[in-house]
């Protein structure tokens, strides 16, 4: 039987690049730093595209995001991925985990899944809650922090090993699910130029607030349940000593340990 | 009498981890401490949370409630919300410290924060982001503030509390227990203390150049008790395991001592070590970007300087 996959992806400012955040509405200054996918998403499309590959289906990508967005939504179709749908509204911006993970929610009612997968954290936000927030509101199973994903759509159970601090927990579900996958799952696709020029024909399908029956006040700044106070830069760290080894850097780094009460 | 603030307790078979401690001496700077324990062991727990605090223990002691993933937790929490009306609910900031919260938040009707450092009067949620570079002061403005806290951020003060005992069952609904957990798999070696737990932490880089050379940074690590790091130039050249990756895409530490090995700094690194309290580095390059954040640096081969700092503390530890 074919696995249908949703993979949800998100634009992220470039994760080596310096982040700040807006003075004036106080939310992460997204024009500052390169907008890319978030890597750990391209995780999700590889394995998405695996799972495919092996049991066939479709894969559908879904992000929500500004126009600007849709560079990223371009790039997952240009690994492979079939179609996209891009939730795309200006009352989105400044939503948090709690109202974007009830829009995502609100788009997946829209389309028939198996699988729905996420990269565990996005490395903006970095608070790895969405795909958990996912299962909740959808009643689904939470197959998260998988370093491996074994389904059987025949017997339409999905089997995967959740990463722990010290290994990790074999766990079993019914389909379908939300899975979250981590970074040492697989190593994902580069785009081919085949694939770059087979993407700018995949539809992508946009989804307003208004089509997902979502009141706007329910989400983005003014519909946040929690909200940024005040921030400020942490005030540089005092420079330390520097010495070159020659040939008593041990030592000294003993001797420093030794002021510093650690030995 | 304070409002409750609860307080998950994390514990393996009834042995508590240290980052429970310090949430409840960070519960009680803002109210009357209770602590939750869910699992088999849980009565084996109650004397160590009453000796940090707890005035109240809740005590949910069945092993099923934990053979799913995370939904059983969000079960009992989300019924203590709503009995007991608490100020706050501090839940310890591990991966599935923060699921367990995400799931609370949308069940309860309530904002979540996670990763705070420090909670202020007024449940105000402190949190170091972009790798420590800025500091950011939030509140939950809907229902019972949810809010994860990372390990090392208080020091635990030992204050004994009043432990009222009060047994709990679990209502749980269907899709609570729709993941099932069959094996546990452990796959750490040498008994070192959790990466984010650890006071210390020893980290190997690029300039490390193989897992054979890894013995070195583990060596040094076993010789303070430390937990093991690796930057992600090392985890992707397979020199070291993905799940002991130190940074944006891996794991944030706050140790009270942070040794980079071979570690050049960049951005990716440093946002998820640069709150340690001391750093110490050690790089071939002098222009390595670690050195901006060392409290101590030296310029030289990790390969010399590694094994003599090894055998300078068992010297000084006699």
């Amino acid at each position: 039987m074919p696995l249908n996959i949703v993979v949800c992806v998100k634009q992220v400012p470039d994760s080596w690049a310096e982040k700040k955040l807006n003075e004036a509405d106080k939310t992460l200054d997204r024009a500052s730093a390169d907008p890319v996918m978030n890597e750990l998403d391209e995780y999700g499309i590889e394995e998405a595209l695996r799972l495919q590959e092996a049991h066939g289906g479709q894969v559908t990508i879904l992000c929500m995001g500004p126009e600007k967005a849709g560079e990223t939504i371009r790039k997952a179709l240009s690994m492979g991925a079939d179609d996209a749908i891009h939730v795309v509204d200006d009352a989105l911006h400044g939503s948090d985990a709690v109202a974007t993970s009830a829009a995502l929610a609100a788009a997946l009612g829209t389309v028939e899944f198996d699988l729905v997968i996420l990269g565990s954290e996005s490395t903006d936000a970095r608070m790895s809650v969405v795909p958990a927030m996912l299962a909740e509101r959808l009643q689904l199973p939470q197959m998260t922090f998988a370093k491996k994903v074994d389904a059987d759509p025949d017997a339409r159970t999905l089997t995967i090993q959740r990463q722990t601090d010290d290994g990790y927990d074999v766990v079993q579900s019914s389909l379908p699910a939300i899975v979250s996958v981590v970074e040492k799952i697989n190593e994902p696709r580069y785009p081919s130029f085949k694939g770059i020029m087979a993407a700018k024909k995949k539809p992508v399908a946009t989804l307003s607030l208004t089509e997902l029956s979502i009141e706007p006040a329910t989400v983005g700044l003014a519909g946040a349940w929690s909200g940024v106070n005040a921030f400020e830069q942490r005030p540089p760290r005092q420079a330390g000593t520097v010495i070159t080894d020659e040939g008593d850097g041990g030592t000294k780094i003993a001797d420093f340990l030794v002021t510093q009460k650690f030995l | 009498m304070s409002a409750e603030i609860v307080v998950l307790v994390e514990h393996t078979n009834g042995v508590v981890k240290k980052v429970s401690f310090e949430l409840l001496t960070l519960a009680a700077r803002h109210g009357s401490p209770s602590a939750v324990i869910i699992g088999a062991g849980a009565e084996q727990a109650m004397a160590d949370v009453v000796r940090y605090g707890a005035a109240k223990v809740y005590v949910a002691n069945d092993a099923a409630l934990t053979t799913s993933v995370v939904g059983p937790k969000v079960a009992i929490l989300n019924q203590l919300v709503t009995s007991a009306s608490p100020a706050a609910v501090l839940i310890p900031s591990t991966a599935e410290g923060k699921e367990i919260a995400g799931r609370l938040a949308v069940r309860s009707g309530s904002g979540v924060i996670t990763d705070a450092v420090d909670i202020e009067d007024g449940i105000v949620a402190v949190q170091s982001v972009f790798g420590g570079s800025t500091i950011v002061r939030s509140s939950v403005t809907t229902g019972t503030p949810i809010i994860t806290v990372r390990p090392n951020s208080t020091t635990p003060v030992e204050a004994a509390g009043a432990g009222e005992h009060v047994a709990v069952t679990a209502e749980l609904a269907p899709s609570d227990t729709a993941a099932v957990i069959t094996d546990h798999v452990v796959e750490a070696k040498g008994g070192r203390p959790e990466l984010s737990e650890a006071a210390t932490v020893v980290s190997g880089g690029r300039g490390v150049g193989s897992p054979e050379g890894f013995d070195v940074i583990e060596k040094l690590a076993d010789s303070l008790n430390a937990a093991v790091g690796a930057s992600r130039a090392a985890t992707d050249s397979g020199f070291y395991p993905h799940q002991y990756q130190v940074g944006q895409t891996g794991k944030t530490v706050s140790p009270q001592l942070y040794i980079a090995l071979g570690i050049s700094g960049a951005i990716q690194h440093r946002a998820g070590m640069q709150t340690s309290k001391t750093i110490v580095a050690v790089n071939k390059d002098p222009e390595a970007p670690i050195f901006e954040l060392a409290d101590f640096g030296v310029v030289g081969d990790l390969f010399a300087v590694g094994p003599q700092l090894t055998q300078e503390i068992a010297t000084r530890k006699g």
